[in-house]
């Protein structure tokens, strides 16, 4: 028995560290294409040697580079945040842009924009995440207080009915200020607009929100088995709960902050883990965390490549390749209750 | 058993002339309030063709089709929402949580997108040509869900989460399809997809009516056969209905009448879905009375919204799908919290 569980937990240690170590070459990839592409001498140099009069040099360090980071980070944080919010609900359609968060975050950051358009990037993320907090706990309030409980399709109605009404007040604000342009990017997602300063906020949120979701990441895995059994264990609950809804709102607040709404990573990239890693959420979390990275680096360059020159928004990418899943998930999960 | 049929034909008599009345009252409300100001008085010496033309150029040719086309579109809506919620059996169905609204307006936004170049797409032909789109579109997503829902027929709350799925894959390809027209076209669409009764003029009416003056009477045609299906597919077949054939022309009459709305007024969504709840407090759930009182009672909303999008925020003109989500959202919390 014990030889077994050994050799599972070396090939699953193996399969994030292969992960791991595709990351990089993802991140040189996705720097050495674009508008006008970067071979991998150029790119190596960048780094190594700046030389701020090579305009390849200040592409890769000022555009590029923060981008290629951002996207990874984001990816983490997004996949990550889902992955706890489905242990902890015990609900396989629970996910940061089900559940509304992405447009709390972005009806928070149009009020500000609006009404103190003098706001500082750091005040923004701070706004941010205030706007996911409040999506969550309505959608949470809604879905529990229905006479039959929080079911995965309540779940997800009372996450359409919640963001659709958030969006709309959101359009309504914009219209009357003229933020559309800004409002359009916060709602279609993209990475376009990302520079160290992201890479710097995502960085020091991110470690946070990580750090949480690690540190209870086991208690997580006993939580997925029903509060009751959880209980019975000696298990505290309320504080896990209260935990991972704090780390589910810096990661989420965070990546919206930075990159707009990017639609059913965290829904999907979790379900791949569960997958592969199996149940314990000491090896999910992680596991969500990198592969939600290299998921999105490459959903980026995607975004970039379909329609060159033109960008497409990342999140219409991530949504093309999540709703399929959705699908298959409403159908095999959804139907049977 | 005669008396309280008699007494409910009565109230729904009833109900029915209030609608009306307050439909005509609120009629004359909208034609007077604008950004131009035109007084109940000139509205009405206006109507007999006793105006300035300036105030006939405004009330005949900006606000009265604007306005009849809300009560076109905010019927019709509601009438796909009460036969949607009748045959599946499920009271939180409506053409825009099931992706039908989203189908259409992909079909139109890949309308614009490859013809804007070829045709005028004011011109009476587009015009014409985009209910047809519309409905192609509502069709195939229609079919769409329909298909990928069915497991051995077809379980209501498999069909919301396929519908809340499909609605995010079609918005998605929406954004691509919108981030490849040219900026101008790309502000029209958005504002349209957000729910506009946009280029209101006589052409959308005359294209809309037929539509909806065949389809809504059609369906309280079908009222009897909408109560059987509603009592399940056993009661029903014993009651003589098809039900697999009575349900198709059903759907295929819902879908229409989204898909017909939405190429005149974009995605206004849960408005299918609360109006028929309203109906069905004040009327109970006998269709042949449901229908009726949905059509007014969506109208008058639509026209309502219509106003308060105009004027609450004048100059800026909200989308009336916006001002629709707003109102009719806490009610739809509200059927969330109630329903099993």
């Amino acid at each position: 028995m014990i030889s077994i569980i050994n050799h599972s937990k070396i090939l699953k240690t193996t399969i994030i560290a292969v992960v791991c170590f595709s990351l990089p070459f993802a991140i040189i990839f996705s720097i050495s294409y674009g508008a006008v592409d970067i071979d991998f001498a150029t790119i190596w140099g960048a780094i190594i040697h700046f030389n701020p009069d090579a305009t390849s040099h200040q592409v890769i360090q000022e555009l590029r580079l923060p981008r290629a980071i951002a996207a990874a980070l984001v990816g983490a944080c997004l996949a990550v945040s889902g992955a706890i919010m489905q242990g902890m609900t015990r609900n396989p359609l629970a996910s940061p842009s089900i559940m509304g968060v992405t447009d709390g975050a972005a009806f928070a950051l149009v009020l500000m924009l609006a009404f103190f358009p003098a706001m500082s990037n750091t005040g923004l993320t701070a706004a941010s995440l205030i706007g996911a907090g409040i999506a969550v706990v309505l959608v949470f309030m809604v879905g529990s207080m229905s006479t039959s409980g929080l079911t995965p399709v309540k779940l997800a109605l009372a996450g359409v009915a919640i963001g659709t009404l958030l969006r709309s007040v959101s359009s309504l604000i914009s219209l009357h200020f003229q933020l559309e342009k800004e409002m359009g990017f916060w709602l279609a997602g993209g990475l376009a607009g990302t520079n160290w300063q992201s890479v710097k906020i995502l960085l020091i949120l991110g470690a946070i929100g990580l750090f949480l979701a690690f540190a209870i990441a086991g208690s997580i895995t006993t939580l997925s088995l029903g509060d009751d059994i959880a209980t019975s264990l000696g298990q505290n609950n309320l504080l896990v709960k209260i935990i991972g809804i704090f780390s589910v709102l810096i990661l989420t607040g965070a990546a919206v902050s930075i990159a707009g709404a990017i639609g059913f990573l965290g829904l999907i990239v979790p379900h791949i883990t569960r997958f592969i890693m199996g149940t314990d959420y000491r090896w999910i979390v992680p596991a969500s965390a990198v592969f939600g990275a290299l998921l999105l680096i490459l959903s980026d360059v995607t975004a970039r490549m379909i329609n060159a020159p033109f960008e497409t928004p990342v999140g219409a990418i991530t949504s093309l390749i999540g709703v399929p899943f959705f699908l298959y998930l409403a159908r095999s999960s959804g139907g049977g209750k | 058993m005669r008396m309280p049929k008699f007494i409910k034909q009565r109230t729904f008599l009833f109900i029915i002339i209030l609608l009306v009345v307050f439909i005509i009252g609120w009629f004359f409300i909208s034609l007077a309030t604008g950004t131009i100001q035109i007084s109940p008085r000139d509205v009405l010496k206006t109507l007999f063709l006793n105006g300035t033309d300036r105030q006939e150029l405004v009330l005949f040719d900006f606000r009265l089709p604007g306005i009849i086309l809300a009560i076109l579109i905010g019927s019709g809506l509601a009438v796909s929402g009460v036969i949607l919620q009748g045959i599946t059996k499920n009271e939180l169905a409506d053409p825009g949580i099931l992706g039908i609204n989203t189908g259409a307006g992909l079909a139109i936004v890949i309308f614009l997108f490859f013809f804007r170049g070829i045709l005028d797409t004011t011109s009476p032909f587009s015009v014409y040509m985009m209910p047809l789109f519309a409905l192609t579109g509502a069709l195939a997503a229609a079919i769409l869900i329909y298909v990928l829902a069915w497991n051995k027929g077809i379980n209501p709350i498999r069909l919301v989460l396929v519908g809340i799925g499909i609605n995010a894959g079609f918005s998605a390809a929406l954004v691509i399809f919108q981030l490849k027209m040219d900026p101008q076209d790309y502000r029209q669409a958005t504002v349209w997809l957000m729910g506009d009764i946009w280029s209101a003029n006589w052409a959308f009416v005359f294209a809309l009516l037929p539509w909806i003056l065949i389809l809504i009477p059609f369906a309280w045609h079908k009222a009897r056969t909408l109560n059987a299906l509603n009592l399940g597919d056993s009661v029903a077949s014993g009651l003589g209905s098809k039900v697999e054939k009575d349900r198709l022309i059903l759907l295929f009459t819902a879908v229409a009448l989204a898909g017909a709305s939405v190429a005149a007024g974009g995605g206004i969504a849960f408005l299918g879905l609360v109006v028929p709840h309203i109906a069905r407090k004040i009327i109970g759930p006998m269709h042949q009375y449901v229908i009726p009182i949905s059509a007014l009672i969506g109208a008058l909303l639509l026209m309502v919204a219509d106003t308060v999008g105009k004027n609450i925020m004048a100059p800026t003109e909200i989308p009336i799908g916006i001002v629709v989500s707003i109102l009719s959202i806490p009610y739809f919390i509200y059927l969330l919290i109630k329903t099993k």
